[in-house]
């Protein structure tokens, strides 16, 4: 019996004695929280994809709140209808921006972009980048093992297994660019998107010549030019043998997209312009469309001799 | 006998193919393709255009500072373009293309078989006519040879070793070169040793070349070389540079950034010990090595002394042809070396061995999960913890990865080897190695800012 009293009574004296250094200590060193840090977080999607910037939401609300101008700051999950509540529950002016969306830039498809190879590695496109061109003759294209898969938080990209590329669920997709991190080809780009998903865009980033890209890939950017020829905008330059459309320039007038002798700028979400009334502005231009038809010749016939 | 103290594993060397080849002569190439940067460092900086007649052994393109290193021409004929071309790995590098007209080669270049000892030479002379000739480690690191040379200041070399040792399966040039060019060897031993200004010399060969060390040991002793010949336990990778010296000295190399030399060690490998030799005593740029085309089901594997640029489809050629169905042609062995895409791309300077696989073993085994039995952890020569830096690597944790020293890994392959799981796990520790140098490069650089 006094065995069981005095155990307790040591414990119970020991209890409270902690209680009583606890607090003092929680005195001592209390933290000023911002409450209101508190509730900013609960108005963030709370996803932690890391899209701002920061390691996940809470770090976002901190810098939020703590930020006098928060115009630098944006979660693209949430978008603007969630900046704007945290703007005003701050007081401060909300951010803006427009929608983006993630855009792979690769046409390769299995038909336009033979396979020449078995790749036998770790299925991972930062392992086969770091080894080899990949498993077609194209040292730029997409290589189809899913890194941008597996760094997506939203299930918004997939590859297709037929066509051995990544695509974009825009529906889905939130522009948080986890994916363009991932790409160790830098092929996807976080695009303006524009309603109902329409879009225009040069689906080839290859910096090899004209005669290399066709080469190994029917698809690819050959560099003509043509395009940028016909955009009344400016939105087109070509950098390296490659086309690249500004997202913010372009009207999605289309003219480029039949120009382009290749294919490989995309459309999507739209009609293409008809294509007769372009015909007699097409002739001059001719010649030059011969060229790389030329080339795809003389490599179809060096593969016959090997 | 003596070998390395830490890891180690022993895969069948599978030399029986071609180590009893002798070296035979390959035809000169119609066209050759030189790449820029052949060696570790910065790549060359071409020296020839279009159109430009080239002599054998002319100088093509300088080298970009001093870690680079020279090229000369391998065949005479003329420059048809200086472009970029698909290498091994179908990657596109600048490369000077040489279309051959007979062998016309530069006057100065001594090309009688008589063998020259005599060398009056000092140290300085030595490494200038070496940088001069291009010559860069043969082994495979491409390591340009003037730089191991010079010693950095408060350093002193002890010992020089020549790296016989061949570990990599499959590969027999430098034992084969060992056997039939024995003399010129040693040669390159002396002058080296005198470059180096060092008293002792041994040259490290594995126990499994029983003709090689019986032929050098001889020479040595009939000859009057002062120089050890010294058998070594068979294990791999004792042909890596940190191992061979551990094996021969019992020193162990700090890591990066310190270098063999901190322990008092120069390691050069045997086939250029003998570019040395002809450098010095012949003005004979490195312009042709030899190349072991092996496999089992090759009908002729053979040891060719190849000019470089050679494309490696005529090596092919030369041992028979491709076996039928499923092929994997590697450039180097199978522990280090690395599948081709391109069998067109030249031989260059670090390229000892093509190996040739077919069937069941030109695949990987399907990888099952990792029991933790840390077989790797054992058969690691460089005392790391491969199946946690793998996963590391794959789970881009870069700084973890720093803190394991992933910057020690030799990439040897001997962590893969012994998984009983087929896990790939060189893959993602070459994956990470790279990107953590990657990020100690960019931190060095701005912190120069």
């Amino acid at each position: 019996m006094t065995v069981l009293l005095s155990t307790i009574l040591t414990l119970s004296v020991l209890g409270v004695l902690s209680a009583v250094i606890l607090y003092f200590v929680a005195q001592k060193f209390h933290v000023e929280e911002d409450p209101r840090i508190d509730e900013v977080e609960k108005m963030l999607p709370g996803a932690n994809c890391g899209g701002c910037g920061f390691a996940g939401c809470r770090g976002m609300a901190d810098a939020l709140v703590k930020q006098d101008d928060i115009s630098a700051l944006y979660c693209p999950v949430g978008g603007a209808e969630v900046m704007k509540g945290v703007a005003s529950y701050l007081g401060k002016a909300a951010p803006e921006k427009e929608p983006a969306v993630a855009t792979v830039r690769c046409g390769g498809v299995c038909s336009k972009r033979p396979r020449t190879n078995e790749y036998n590695g770790s299925k991972s496109c930062a392992v086969a980048a770091s080894f080899y061109v990949g498993e077609t003759a194209c040292a730029y294209g997409c290589l189809g093992y899913g890194d941008c898969v597996e760094a997506c938080a939203f299930d918004a990209i997939k590859v297709n297994p037929e066509t051995g590329i990544a695509e974009v669920d825009a529906d889905k997709c939130t522009a948080c660019g986890a994916c363009v991190k991932a790409c160790p080809k830098h092929i996807i780009e976080l695009r303006k998107k524009w309603p109902k998903n329409r879009a225009v865009y040069v689906s080839c980033v290859s910096k090899d010549k004209g005669a290399v890209t066709m080469k190994a890939c029917k698809a690819g950017c050959i560099g003509c030019g043509k395009c940028a020829k016909v955009c009344a905008f400016g939105a087109i330059t070509i950098e390296n043998g490659v086309a690249y459309i500004d997202s913010q320039k372009c009207k999605l007038c289309r003219k480029c997209v039949n120009e382009c002798p290749t294919g490989a700028i995309v459309l999507k979400g739209m009609e293409p312009l008809p294509k007769e009334p372009k015909a007699p502005a097409a002739k001059p231009a001719e010649p030059k469309k011969v060229e790389p038809k030329a080339e795809v010749a003389n490599n179809d016939s060096v593969k016959e001799q090997k | 006998m003596k070998t390395f103290p830490v890891g180690g594993v022993h895969p069948s060397d599978n030399k029986k193919w071609s180590c009893k080849k002798s070296i035979e002569l390959l035809e000169l190439p119609d066209v050759v393709n030189i790449p820029l940067a052949q060696h570790i460092g910065a790549p060359a900086t071409a020296k020839v255009a279009k159109g430009d007649k080239v002599l054998t052994g002319q100088l093509i393109a300088e080298a970009t500072g001093f870690m680079s290193a020279n090229i000369h021409s391998p065949i005479s004929g003329t420059v048809t373009a200086v472009d970029m071309q698909p290498n091994a790995q179908g990657l596109r590098q600048m490369m000077i293309t040489i279309k051959r007209e007979g062998d016309e080669w530069m006057p100065e270049i001594d090309r009688t078989p008589e063998i020259k000892r005599a060398c009056n030479l000092d140290s300085a002379a030595i490494i200038a006519k070496i940088k001069q000739a291009d010559v860069v480690g043969m082994g495979g690191a491409t390591f340009p040879t003037h730089v191991k040379l010079s010693i950095p200041d408060g350093c002193k070399a002890e010992y020089l070793i020549i790296n016989g040792v061949e570990c990599e399966p499959y590969l027999t040039s430098d034992h084969r070169t060992m056997l039939e060019r024995g003399e010129e060897l040693l040669i390159g031993v002396e002058i080296l040793k005198k470059a180096l200004n060092v008293e002792k010399a041994v040259v490290g060969v594995e126990n499994n070349k029983p003709d090689a060390i019986a032929h050098l040991t001889k020479l040595a002793k009939e000859k009057k070389f002062d120089v050890v010949i010294e058998p070594l336990k068979v294990q791999y990778p004792q042909g890596g540079e940190k191992q061979l010296i551990a094996a021969i000295t019992g020193r162990e190399v700090p890591p990066p950034p310190a270098l063999p030399i901190h322990v008092g060690a120069v390691v050069c490998n045997a086939s250029t010990t003998i570019a040395v030799y002809e450098a010095v005593q012949k003005n004979k740029p490195l312009i042709e090595r030899v190349v072991t085309i092996t496999g089992k089901e090759l009908k002729e594997p053979r040891n060719l002394l190849t000019r470089m640029g050679t494309p490696i489809s005529k090596l092919v050629e030369m041992a028979g042809g491709l076996p039928e169905g499923d092929v994997k042609v590697v450039n180097g062995g199978p522990m280090m070396g690395r599948a081709m895409v391109n069998i067109d791309s030249p031989v260059t300077k670090g390229c000892s061995g093509v190996s040739v696989y077919s069937g069941k073993d030109a695949h990987r085994v399907e990888p099952s999960a990792c029991i933790k039995c840390a077989k790797c952890v054992v058969a690691c020569p460089m005392a790391l913890e491969p199946y946690l830096i793998s996963k590391l690597a794959k789970k881009q944790m870069w700084d973890r990865l720093e803190e394991e020293h992933i910057t020690d890994c030799i990439e040897c392959g001997c962590c893969q080897f012994t998984c009983p799981a087929g896990i790939a796990l060189l893959d993602y520790v070459r994956l990470g190695k790279q990107t953590v140098m990657g990020i100690i490069r960019a931190r060095a650089a701005a912190s120069k800012k």
